[in-house]
C-alpha cells in the first residue's frame, strides 16, 4: 500500500488541546491540562494507525479533538484536503460526512429513546434528501453490512448486546460512507469473545468501503492485530511512531521499550526470556509536566540534557519516527550507545 | 422424528417472517405504572375527577349562580344536601346549590394546575435544556436570570398584580404561569448537564446534527421522564396556590369559584351547622390532591431507572 505513492488523507500538525483549570473563589484561569501538546502525523489512506498508550495519556483527547469535537486549542488538521482546524462549528457541519467515529461505550453511544432505525438513520436525515422508502431500504443495508438482523431495526438498544450495540454504532459511523473513522476504543468495553469480532468487523469494512482508521487503544496485542502502523503516546505527546512490525520487535524509545514489555506472553518459556521493565513512580499530572523530556521523571535511560530540553520528534529510519534524545545527533554518545543497543538487539535475534 | 423437524423449520419460519417490534422505555415504563396499585387507582380517581368537572353541570338542578329563594335565610334546617329540592351537596350561605358550585369550582382548581405545569414544560424544558446545553456565558446569564426571579416573593408579587390588574382568572393564570417554570428549569438544567456529556450527544454531534436539533431530539425525550413526574407533582401545589389566593378573597371573581374560596366560605360558615358547606370541597380538594400525588409516586417509580 505505502509503495504506490501514499497519499495522507489525514495530516495532523502540532495538534494542541489544553483545557483550562479556573480555581479560587473568583474562577480564575490558573492553568491548563495539556491533554494534547502538540501532536504531528499523518494517517495514509487506507491504513489503520494504531494509537497506543497508558490511560490519561491523551489518546482519546487527540482522537476527538481530530474530528473536532472539541475546539482545538491549535495547530492544524487537513482531512482529505481540507483544512477543518480552524473552522467553526456551524461551518464544519458540511464536511462532518467525511469523518465520522466510533465509540468507547457502546451502551452510551446510542441514545436509548431512539430505534436502530432511527439511530442508524439520523446521519442520512442531516446530509440527504433521500425520501423515507430510501432512508429504509440504506439503513437496511447497513444492517446488513454490520450483521445485523433487519428484523431488529424497530426495536430499542436496551434490547441489544453490547457486541450488538457497536455494531449499531458503526452502521450510524458508515451511514455517510465516511472516508475516514476515529475507532475510540472500540472494544475497551466488550467481553473478550465479542472484540475479536467486532475488530474482524472492523477490517472487513475497511477492505469492502476503502476506510481509512484511527483506532485508539490500550490493547497492544490487539494494535498489533488490526495497525499497520503504531504510534505511542506519552502524556500528550506521540513519543514514537512506526510501522508495526519494526515498533513491535525492537522498540526505539524507552517508554516504548517499557510499555511493550508489559504485554503479557501467552507462552511461559518465552515469557521467562523477556526482562519487565517497571517503570518507577506515576505519570506527573498533564497540568504540570516537567521541564525538558515529558518522560524524564521516569526514564530508566534518563541523561541530564532530558531535564533541560524537550527533544525533537524526528526521522530516524525511513518511516521511523522518534522523539528522544538517546537519538538526536546533539548527544553522538548518547546516540551511539543507543544505536549500539538496537544493532546488538537485532544480533539477539 | 421428522415431524419435529417440520415443525421446528416451520417455527422458524414464523420468527423470520414476523418484524420484530421493539418496546421502547415509555412502553416498558407504562407496563411499570400499571402494576402500581396505588398510581392505578389514582389515575382512575383522577379521571372521574375531571369527568365530573367537565360534565357534573349537565345533572343540576341549579346553576352555580342561582340563588334558591325557598331556603333563603333557613340554609341551616332547608339548605342539607338532599335530592327531594335538588341540592345533592347542600346549598351555601346564599342559597346557592353547592353541587353546580363544587362542579365548577373544581373545573377551575384543575384548570390552574393544569395550565401551570403546562406552562412549566414548555418554557421550563426548553429554557433549561438551552442553558444547560450551551453551558458557559448563555448558562450563567439565564439561570442568574432564573435565581433573581425566585429570590421575588412570588406571593407578595402576584397579590399585588390582582390587586392592581383586577382579579380575574386569566391574571391568575398568567401570575402562576410566570413562577411555575422556574424549579423545572433548575432540575431540567442538571439533567441536561449530565445528558450532553453522554456519547450519544457526541455522536450526534460527529454526524453534524445542529444544535437545536441535538436539543429537541436527543436532549428533551431524556428530559422527559423527569419533567412529567415533576409537572404531575407540581399542579398540587399549583392548585394549593390557588386556593390559597381565592382563600384570601382574591383570585376568581363571583359569580365563578374555586375549590379554595368554595373551601373559604365554608370554613366560615360550619359554626352555624352548615358542615356540608365545608365537607363536599374539602373532599374534593384533598382526593384531587392525593389523586396527583399517587399518580405522580407512580410515574417516578415507573420512569426512574434507577430504583429498579
Amino acid at each position: 500500500m505505502r509503495d504506490l505513492a501514499p497519499r495522507p488523507l489525514v495530516q495532523v500538525r502540532d495538534l494542541k488541546m489544553h483545557f483550562p483549570i479556573y480555581s479560587g473563589l473568583l474562577r480564575r484561569h490558573s492553568g491548563n491540562v495539556k491533554a494534547v501538546d502538540g501532536v504531528s502525523f499523518d494517517i495514509i489512506e487506507g491504513e489503520t494507525l494504531g494509537l497506543v498508550g497508558e490511560s490519561g495519556c491523551g489518546k482519546s483527547t487527540c482522537g476527538r479533538a481530530i474530528l473536532r469535537l472539541y475546539d482545538i486549542t491549535g495547530g492544524s488538521i487537513t482531512i482529505d484536503g481540507a483544512e477543518i482546524g480552524t473552522l467553526s462549528q456551524h461551518s464544519l457541519r458540511p464536511l462532518r460526512p467525511r469523518m465520522q467515529m466510533v465509540f468507547q461505550d457502546p451502551q452510551a453511544s446510542l441514545n436509548p429513546r431512539m430505534t436502530v432505525q432511527s439511530i442508524i438513520q439520523e446521519p442520512l436525515d442531516e446530509h440527504t434528501t433521500m425520501s423515507t422508502a430510501e432512508k429504509r431500504e440504506k439503513v437496511f443495508e447497513l444492517m446488513d453490512a454490520v450483521g445485523l438482523n433487519r428484523r431488529f431495526a424497530s426495536r430499542y438498544p436496551h434490547a441489544f448486546s453490547g457486541g450488538q450495540r457497536q455494531r449499531i454504532g458503526i452502521a450510524r459511523a458508515l451511514a455517510l460512507n465516511p472516508r475516514f473513522i476515529v475507532c475510540d476504543e472500540p472494544i475497551a468495553a466488550l467481553d473478550v469473545s465479542i472484540q475479536a469480532q467486532v475488530v474482524n468487523l472492523l477490517e472487513d469494512l475497511q477492505e469492502q468501503f476503502g476506510l481509512t482508521y484511527l483506532f485508539i487503544s490500550h490493547d497492544l496485542s490487539m494494535v498489533r492485530h488490526i495497525a499497520t502502523r503504531v504510534a505511542v503516546m506519552y502524556l500528550g505527546k506521540v513519543v514514537e511512531l512506526a510501522p508495526r512490525e519494526p515498533i513491535y520487535a525492537e522498540p526505539l524509545h524507552p517508554y516504548t521499550q517499557a510499555l511493550l514489555s508489559a504485554v503479557p506472553e501467552p507462552d511461559p518459556s518465552l515469557d521467562a526470556r523477556d526482562e519487565r521493565i517497571i517503570l518507577q513512580g506515576d505519570v506527573p499530572s498533564p497540568a504540570n509536566p516537567p521541564k525538558g523530556c515529558n518522560f524524564c521523571t521516569r526514564c530508566p535511560k534518563v541523561m541530564e540534557i532530558c531535564k533541560q530540553t524537550e527533544p525533537d520528534f524526528i526521522e530516524l529510519m525511513p518511516g521511523r519516527f522518534v522523539a528522544c534524545h538517546l537519538y538526536t545527533k546533539t548527544n553522538e554518545t548518547a546516540g551511539a550507545t543507543a544505536a549500539h543497543e538496537v544493532k546488538e538487539h537485532q544480533q539477539g535475534e | 422424528m421428522f415431524s419435529n423437524k417440520t415443525t421446528a423449520e416451520d417455527l422458524a419460519g414464523v420468527i423470520t417472517a414476523a418484524e420484530v417490534k421493539g418496546r421502547s422505555l415509555w412502553s416498558d415504563a407504562a407496563a411499570r405504572f400499571v402494576r402500581n396499585k396505588a398510581a392505578v387507582l389514582g389515575a382512575v380517581v383522577l379521571l372521574a375527577i375531571t369527568v365530573f368537572s367537565l360534565f357534573g353541570q349537565y345533572f343540576a338542578v341549579w346553576s352555580n349562580e342561582e340563588i334558591d329563594w325557598s331556603i333563603m335565610g333557613k340554609i341551616s334546617q332547608a339548605g342539607a344536601p338532599s335530592f327531594a329540592n335538588g341540592h345533592y351537596f347542600g346549598a351555601d350561605e346564599l342559597g346557592r346549590d353547592l353541587y353546580a358550585r363544587t362542579v365548577q369550582g373544581t373545573r377551575i382548581s384543575i384548570l390552574v394546575g393544569m395550565v401551570g405545569s403546562l406552562v412549566a414544560v414548555v418554557v421550563g424544558t426548553l429554557y433549561g435544556a438551552i442553558a444547560g446545553y450551551f453551558g458557559g456565558r448563555v448558562d450563567n446569564i439565564m439561570m442568574r436570570t432564573v435565581d433573581v426571579l425566585m429570590s421575588i416573593p412570588f406571593m407578595f408579587v402576584l397579590i399585588l398584580m390582582l390587586v392592581i390588574f383586577g382579579r380575574s382568572i386569566v391574571m391568575l393564570f398568567i401570575g402562576i404561569g410566570l413562577i411555575s417554570w422556574l424549579d423545572m428549569a433548575r432540575i431540567t438544567r442538571g439533567q441536561t448537564l449530565t445528558i450532553k456529556n453522554k456519547e450519544f450527544v457526541e455522536a450526534a454531534i460527529a454526524v453534524g446534527v445542529s444544535p437545536t436539533m441535538i436539543i429537541l431530539r436527543h436532549i428533551v425525550p431524556n428530559l422527559l421522564g423527569i419533567v412529567v413526574v415533576y409537572a404531575t407533582l407540581l399542579i398540587p401545589g399549583l392548585i394549593m396556590t390557588e386556593s390559597f389566593i381565592s382563600f384570601l378573597g382574591l383570585g376568581v371573581q363571583e359569580p365563578m369559584t374555586s375549590l379554595g374560596a368554595l373551601i373559604r366560605s365554608g370554613a366560615g360558615q360550619m359554626q352555624f351547622g352548615v358542615i356540608w358547606q365545608l365537607a363536599f370541597p374539602l373532599t374534593f380538594f384533598l382526593v384531587t390532591l392525593f389523586a396527583f400525588t399517587f399518580v405522580g409516586d407512580g410515574l417516578r417509580d415507573a420512569l426512574d431507572p434507577k430504583d429498579r
